[in-house]
């Protein structure tokens, strides 16, 4: 099950000016284009299009553009999983917009009850959804991109078996398969592989040499042997990344580390979340490449932490001692981040020889994860954050957190 | 979305001494979501402006509940799009044709056809009218 749309959705279920106008939602810091309603895909705005290129042409159609809304997304898909996950057995949340159901054994096959759910979901929930129905994940794919190029299926393609399987496997470009992607989907192209069904002729010990285990997973699960099981918890991350554009340029190294004190807080806090540690952690910083005439700069360097710690304040230290190395001044940074590597659990993790365990600490920092996801994010937070923050996001055309926030709530006229 | 659980009193149990005599009939805090949300996937608050519903209790600046799984049907309070706005009517049948019915004479019913391209976005199922301002004073407050 897969929303069209999504976050172009979003945006309509709360505001029925928008039922028939094309709608745009640009990225953190509003810099490109990254969600499209078909309206909006019809005038020709590409995915990943720079704002201020497209701006006239969405001017003059009338397309209404959106700061991304990352608070009413989130929330909206917990109620779309929710609704879905209700009317399923089993369920693996895939993406932000995506999961996998498991419709095995339904009595009056499954064309009725997946069309059942995409009206519920629907209903309950203004986003509307595709459904393909098949025997494994890559073939539901499959089914689902189907289902949303061709409008007669209004939605939902069960996949057939024998000739009209591969009659449908052949209108699917071989990139648009499930683990090809546009790399290797090039390469096959070159040998006139150009559909799935093209890739399902290829020898199996073809695939095996030239696209390793993968790709012969995805060619496996094209002629129906399921080689990707429903995995019913998500997995811990193996790194975390927490980076972020400026509002504007920051030129100084105290803003750039007050930034970086920010996104290292928010990736620790995902961190303790999921119970883990880390080894190492990796900082970058970059300028602004789309601006020409202007001295670019990018760089990255990381720093192993050892013993592995999951602690806010040690992070940070080391993170900043990173970035004085890695800072160069002069330039007009547009972007840093950090990045959390060598993840390993927290239970068990081997001790070190040099270092006694912090136990005061680790009290300290679940405190503090305590009190921020009780009182609200960023109640409290390390100093070193910085308190006014100039080098915030862009947002200046989010919509209300129509679901979350008081005093954003949907209007009706009485 | 928030999931709201209200946490169970405290069982208080004695290592020594007399076992509390109520300890056996403790119960759940009531909780209000319990209350007023049934689907809570499906349920948003929604505000409301103006005073075309004054006769169904509904006044500007009340908070309504709307539940989306709720089966629209005649007699129910609904929130509808209408002409690119959420608007709240009563849904109503006249003779054949389905109505958005205000409860104020002032306003003038809306009929549901082609033209109005009217969309039922949801039931409301409760409305929340404040009395008076949280803590704001009196004998029984506190905070």
């Amino acid at each position: 099950m897969d929303c069209n749309n999504f976050y172009a959705s979003c945006e309509r279920a709360f505001d029925p000016a928008l039922a028939r106008r094309p709608v745009v939602v640009l990225s953190n810091n509003d810099g490109c284009v990254i969600a499209r309603s078909q309206e909006a895909k019809d005038l020709g705005i590409r995915m990943g299009e720079p704002e201020f290129k497209c701006r006239e042409r969405c001017a003059r159609a009338g397309v209404a553009v959106f700061s991304s809304n990352y608070t009413l997304y989130g929330d909206m898909s917990a109620r779309v999983m929710a609704t879905a996950g209700a009317l399923a057995p089993r369920m693996e949340v895939y993406s932000i917009d995506e999961a996998f159901l498991e419709l095995d054994g339904l009595p009056g096959g499954p064309e009725p009850y997946a069309r059942m759910i995409r009206e519920r979901v629907r209903r309950d929930t203004g986003i509307p959804v595709s459904i393909g129905v098949a025997p494994t994940k890559t073939l539901a794919k499959a089914a689902n991109r189907l289902a949303k190029k061709d409008p007669s299926m209004r939605g939902v393609l069960v996949l057939p078996e024998g000739e009209a399987r591969r009659e449908l496997l052949a209108r699917l470009d071989v990139e648009d398969v499930w683990g090809i992607g546009p790399r290797h989907g090039r390469r096959l192209r070159e040998r006139g592989v150009r559909t799935a069904l093209d890739f399902m002729a290829l020898p199996r010990e073809f695939v095996r040499k030239t696209m390793t285990v993968g790709g012969l997973h995805t060619w496996l699960e094209l002629h129906g042997t399921p080689c990707l099981p429903l995995e019913l918890a998500p997995k811990p991350k193996q790194s975390i990344v927490s980076s972020r554009s400026f509002g504007r340029p920051v030129t100084s190294l105290e803003h750039l580390r007050e930034a970086l004190g920010q996104y290292i807080s928010r990736a620790a806090e995902k961190l303790r979340a999921q119970k883990s540690r880390a080894a190492s952690i990796l900082v970058f910083v970059q300028t602004n490449t789309f601006i020409e005439g202007e001295p670019q700069y990018s760089a990255s360097q990381s720093q192993a932490l050892d013993p592995p710690t999951d602690a806010t304040p040690r992070l940070i230290a080391q993170g900043a001692a990173v970035l004085e190395r890695i800072f160069r001044p002069g330039f007009r940074y547009k972007k840093a981040g950090v990045m959390l590597c060598g993840i390993e659990p927290a239970q068990g993790a081997q001790l070190s020889l040099l270092h006694a365990p912090d136990e005061r600490g680790g009290r300290l920092m679940a405190a503090l994860d305590r009190v921020n996801a009780r009182w609200g994010r960023d109640t409290l937070f390390s100093a070193a954050c910085g308190v006014e923050r100039t080098w915030r996001m862009r947002q200046g055309r989010r919509s209300p957190r129509y679901t979350t926030v008081w005093e954003e709530l949907p209007v009706a006229r009485a | 979305m928030q999931e709201h659980t209200p946490l169970p009193l405290p069982l208080a149990t004695a290592p020594a001494g007399f076992p509390s005599p109520a300890e056996d009939y403790l119960d759940q805090r009531l909780d209000l979501n319990e209350h007023l949300v049934r689907n809570p996937a499906a349920t948003y608050f929604i505000r409301v402006q103006g005073d075309s519903m004054r006769g169904a209790g509904i006044a500007s600046g009340d908070l309504l509940v709307v539940d989306r799984s709720v089966e629209p049907r005649p007699g129910h309070v609904v929130v509808a799009a209408v002409h690119g706005e959420l608007t709240v009517k009563r849904l109503k049948r006249l003779g054949r044709l389905l109505v958005l019915a205000p409860e104020n004479p002032d306003f003038t019913p809306i009929p549901l056809n082609e033209e109005n391209a009217v969309e039922i976005w949801g039931v409301a199922t409760h409305v929340i009218h404040r009395l008076a301002a949280a803590g704001g004073g009196g004998p029984c407050s506190s905070r």
